[in-house]
């Protein structure tokens, strides 16, 4: 079930990106298409941070990810480098859970 | 798969517990601007058939950046530089972290909490043009996490986009 996922979501993506090199671009370039393309990543990411930082099962929570999450924002102020700021993350998170 | 975003999405959400329809949907709908990512791309770069096919794996967030802010003469270039770069180092990154999961504890180190934040770094650059859509998402994420089944509220947040959709054409928020 986990790899027909996998490959199912890896044709799309890939079906995705192909359609946009060979389609004709007066087809994908109406302005409707283009703001949703553009927007949807935006909610949808922002949702993930929500689901994957405060969600637990049917629960809202705030625990050591949400200080993960602290950390990883002030790390993007900063503009360090995105490996340096998942790695802070994880360690913040990591320490408050050893504590 | 080859789009970090997808990639981080579909675990993102079977790790949560959530349905493989959703957990495909989200990745799926996420990839959408590599769409038009490859618009503006065969635009810019004109390359025949097969060379297109192979392109289109590579149409990423990084290699289409790089292309469209490099000088026109550069473009060509940096596209396939980044795009090679990135698909080897990420690729062998994955295949690392999939080869070690078993062999660490993924929680005492902190790394499931790490995740969120990666999907904060991927939205960050976004945020400047973008804060009300993104703001929507969240809000519609959370209210929706204690009423639907693990995967969904991700996948209704896209309804933040619906009105900037709505707005006629031509008008900026």
């Amino acid at each position: 079930m986990i790899w027909t996922a996998v490959l199912l979501t890896a044709v799309g993506c890939y079906a995705l990106k192909v359609s946009g090199w060979f389609v004709p671009a007066s087809w994908l370039e109406r302005p409707r298409v283009r703001t949703a393309a553009t927007l949807l990543p935006v909610a949808l990411l922002s949702g993930l941070v929500v689901v994957q930082v405060f969600g637990s099962g049917r629960n809202l929570v705030v625990d050591a990810r949400a200080a993960a999450l602290l950390a990883g924002a002030v790390c993007l102020w900063l503009r360090l480098p995105f490996l340096v700021m998942v790695v802070v993350a994880a360690a913040t998170a990591a320490t408050i859970r050893a504590l | 798969m080859f789009t970090g975003a997808s990639q981080f999405a579909l675990v993102g959400v079977l790790g949560a517990g959530g349905s493989a329809v959703a957990g495909v949907a989200a990745a799926l709908l996420l990839g959408t601007r590599n769409a038009m990512y490859a618009v503006t791309l065969a635009h810019l770069l004109p390359m025949s058939r097969r060379r297109r096919l192979v392109a289109a794996q590579v149409t990423i967030d990084e290699s289409t950046a790089v292309a469209v802010t490099a000088p026109r003469s550069l473009a060509g270039v940096g596209f396939w530089t980044t795009a090679v770069g990135v698909y080897v180092l990420w690729n062998l990154a994955t295949f690392l972290g999939a080869a070690g999961a078993a062999t660490v504890d993924t929680t005492a180190l902190g790394l499931d909490a790490a995740v969120g934040a990666a999907f904060l770094g991927l939205l960050w650059p976004r945020l400047g043009k973008h804060r009300r859509v993104a703001l929507g998402g969240a809000v519609v994420a959370a209210f929706a996490v204690p009423v639907l089944p693990a995967g969904v509220p991700v996948l209704l947040a896209a309804v933040a986009v619906l009105p900037a959709l709505l707005r006629p054409v031509g008008e900026e928020p």
